[in-house]
């Protein structure tokens, strides 16, 4: 087995419809999360990490920050002459009007790129979920099983997203059963990992062009081939993350402020890449509070943090207090400014004495660059 | 073919710094972790690159690899570039046999065939040593606007201090009048900065000359640059007037790190207009765990504090365990300080690991025997036994 024989595709864009207030900007794989990262940093960096060499990223819409933030690859090491880092901005196939609906029509758009690369294998990946895997695993037990498609699952309380898979299970892992996901249910749904052969990913695509009715990935191709296919299941361990909601999101993101969480999701053998900011390291002023929270560099506090997540040059001033809140870069919060339970979008600025407080089940969310 | 470049600058990297002690055992100086994240020689490349000089060469001789490994083909400065960017130029073997680059001069001489490709009428020759901000293109501009064959830079000096230094006496229109080599009854506070501007075609005929004078040292300072003022050739001085600190001591280096912490100290290094670009590894954010009391105090990715630190720097994935103290100090990247352990007016290198309850350094108040105080060094990878005691001024080291 040779893992440079696995080709990756990356959705960036999968499930932006559930984050509307941080997808209104910028794609899901755009959305800053951990204090320094995107979201497509964990897709990537895993199949970095797993060894993969040639990762294809589907766009839709609003993917000027994802350009920005992937550039050539650099960070991943995927600027390369061979292989490397393949940006697919949506491609309308022949026969297909505007830009696709759903991934199996983004896959129909890139089935050249997917045609032309000489992998054997190909993982499939969107970039809602908050992993750090080794690919490997997957790989390895799907040539063990003779599968046609693994699917990595997790199990617990099924993440409120639409069209989502939960799957039923033999003792040897062979998928038996699936139906759709019903929010709150406690099953084994699907990450939307997938592994499979090139060539029957190219059958599929392909017998998909010709059908008469509208084709998708998870309906049709998953849940439609239980009985044509050898499906298997793979659970994935570890710290996995399903984003459903801004509410998902402000609690993974708190998550994180658990010393245990935040070494299994950036396990150092395993690091997550993303771009470098080069921000000098944070200053912590004489008076200044800090506790139990992450910190990024760039970030100058006077004031009090507490159970808190800072991103890259976050300005806390003297006499704030911040609780419970997620700050995203470049934010400045004046002096003597309260916040409690508050997701702030990159650029805010929140001028002194402010008080502004959200629950820990409703985080209150200020906009990109909005001025209070 | 390369392309013609107004300005090449070298930069002198080869310096041992042996006042460093343990901590440049196995790097060269230029290669000495600084301010959080960043290293020496950050601040020369960085200004070059900022300042638009994009042909550099570095010019390395001691304990090369690390400083190698970590400029690389430039990238983290841009200077990876299909014309010029950053290129290592370390003493090679030749027909006439192998020469290790004598002087600072003689290192410059040895790669004339590098500038030469370049074709350049103006090269800058700096050191890898000092901590500064510098925008290069206003002294080129100046260098042009006085018609100078060598202009160097210069920064006023403390008068206490400033028989430590290179000093230079400046008639009214800034060429320069007289230089004076640490000197114990300084006539001027004017000191020169380690920066050198040189028109091209004259530096090559001095070096060419100092080359064949076999009495020479090879030394820019002590020969090149009065020999041409003998000659009477267009030297001025240009004066600058920011932040500037060489950091050639164990206190020099202590204390430049900790001016970071001063904000009277004007060196910002969050300006964006000027940025100073470091080669650092990617790091999850640190974490402050609920035990932890961080005060006035920089810090890196990757490290997580659980203990005290005042007035310190702790570079990348530094380790604090609760109950740990650090005050003063300076904490190189991956080092740990375990449970109990106090370090106090130290530096500790990289990686290395300071055991339970272990004492590195103490307080000048605290000591009793003053005259003996001085910064404790911890030499890199150095394990510290529980309990031991590294005392104020010692370095301890592996072996």
């Amino acid at each position: 087995m040779n893992i440079n024989n696995v080709l990756g595709i990356i959705f960036s864009n999968s499930y932006d419809s559930a984050l509307p207030e941080l997808t209104g900007v910028r794609t899901m794989g755009s959305v800053p999360f951990g204090g320094r990262y995107r979201l497509i940093d964990f897709a990537l960096s895993n199949m970095v990490n797993s060894g993969i060499s040639k990762v294809g990223v589907i766009t839709k819409s609003n993917y000027r920050s994802l350009m920005d933030h992937i550039g050539a690859g650099k960070a991943w090491d995927l600027a390369r002459k061979r292989d490397g880092l393949f940006l697919l901005p949506p491609f309308s196939a022949a026969g297909t009007e505007g830009v696709f609906r759903n991934r199996f029509e983004a896959l129909r758009g890139n089935l050249d790129f997917i045609t032309r690369s000489k992998e054997e294998f190909v993982v499939l990946c969107d970039s809602h979920v908050v992993c750090n895997l080794d690919f490997n695993d997957i790989l390895n037990a799907h040539i063990e099983n003779d599968a046609d498609i693994t699917i990595g699952y997790t199990t617990g309380i099924a993440p409120d997203l639409e069209d989502l898979t939960a799957l039923t299970m033999d003792d040897t892992g062979r998928i038996t059963g699936t139906s759709l996901c019903r929010c709150g249910e406690n099953v084994s749904y699907s990450l939307h990992i997938y592994v499979i052969r090139k060539a029957l990913l190219e059958r599929l695509i392909n017998e998909g062009i010709s059908s008469p009715v509208p084709v998708d990935l998870e309906r049709n191709l998953i849940r439609g081939n239980v009985n044509n296919l050898k499906l298997f299941g793979f659970a994935c361990e570890g710290f996995v993350r399903s984003l459903d909601s801004l509410q998902t999101y402000y609690d993974v993101s708190m998550e994180l402020l658990n010393l245990e969480n935040r070494n299994a999701l950036f396990n150092p053998k395993r690091p997550i890449y993303t771009k470098l900011r080069d921000d000098m390291p944070a200053i912590y002023s004489p008076g200044c509070r800090v506790n139990g929270s992450l910190v990024a560099e760039g970030c100058k506090i006077e004031g009090e943090v507490e159970n808190s997540i800072l991103f890259h040059r976050v300005t806390i001033a003297k006499g704030a207090v911040i609780k419970n809140s997620i700050i995203m870069q470049d934010t400045y919060v004046g002096e003597n400014v309260n916040l409690d339970c508050v997701i702030t979008d990159k650029r805010v600025v929140i001028k002194p004495d402010k008080t502004l407080s959200g629950a820990p089940n409703f985080p209150l969310f200020i906009g990109r660059g909005i001025v209070i | 073919m390369y392309k013609k470049n107004e300005c090449v600058a070298m930069l002198l990297a080869g310096g041992q710094g042996s006042r460093l002690g343990v901590l440049t055992k196995n790097i060269a100086k230029p290669a000495v972790p600084y301010g959080g994240k960043y290293r020496i020689i950050d601040f020369p490349l960085s200004n070059c690159v900022n300042s638009g000089i994009t042909t550099v060469g570095v010019l390395t001789q001691y304990q090369p690899l690390e400083l190698n490994d970590y400029i690389g083909n430039g990238q983290p400065w841009d200077l990876d570039r299909v014309n010029g960017g950053v290129h290592i130029l370390s003493p090679y073997q030749q027909i006439k046999g192998t020469a290790w680059y004598k002087g600072t001069a003689n290192a410059i001489y040895q790669n004339m065939a590098f500038i030469e490709r370049y074709d350049p009428e103006y090269v800058m020759v700096l050191s890898g040593d000092h901590i500064y901000k510098m925008d290069y293109a206003k002294m080129l501009a100046y260098h042009k606007e006085k018609n100078a064959d060598c202009t160097i830079a210069m920064l006023e000096v403390p008068w206490e201090e400033a028989s430590r230094f290179g000093l230079m006496i400046v008639n009214d229109d800034g060429s320069i009048a007289e230089f004076e080599e640490k000197p114990k009854n300084p006539r001027s506070n004017k000191a020169s900065m380690g920066v050198y501007t040189f028109t091209w075609s004259k530096l090559k005929a001095y070096l060419t000359a100092d080359e064949a004078d076999e009495s020479s040292s090879n030394d820019f300072g002590k020969n090149v640059i009065p020999a041409m003022h003998e000659a009477g050739e267009r030297m001025f001085a240009y004066a600058f007037d920011g932040y500037w600190k060489d950091v050639g001591t164990i206190e020099s280096l202590w204390e430049a790190n900790l001016d970071l912490l001063n904000p009277k100290v004007d060196l910002d290094l969050s300006d964006d207009d000027w940025r100073i670009y470091p080669n650092a590894p990617i790091a999850t954010p640190h974490f402050i765990t609920n035990k932890a009391d961080v005060q006035n105090s920089m810090i890196a990715d990757g490290c997580v504090v659980a203990g005290k630190v005042d007035y310190s720097i702790l570079f990348a994935n530094v380790d604090v365990d609760e109950g740990a103290t650090v005050e003063y100090s300076i904490v190189m990247p991956g080092a740990k300080v375990k449970a109990g352990a106090v370090v106090r007016y130290a530096i500790v290198a990289e990686n290395a690991v300071i055991g339970e309850n272990a004492k590195v350094g103490e307080s000048p108040e605290n000591f009793p025997d003053r005259e003996n105080w001085g910064v404790a060094v911890v030499a890199s990878g150095v394990n510290v036994a529980p309990k031991t005691v590294v005392l104020p001024k010692q370095m301890l080291d592996s072996e």
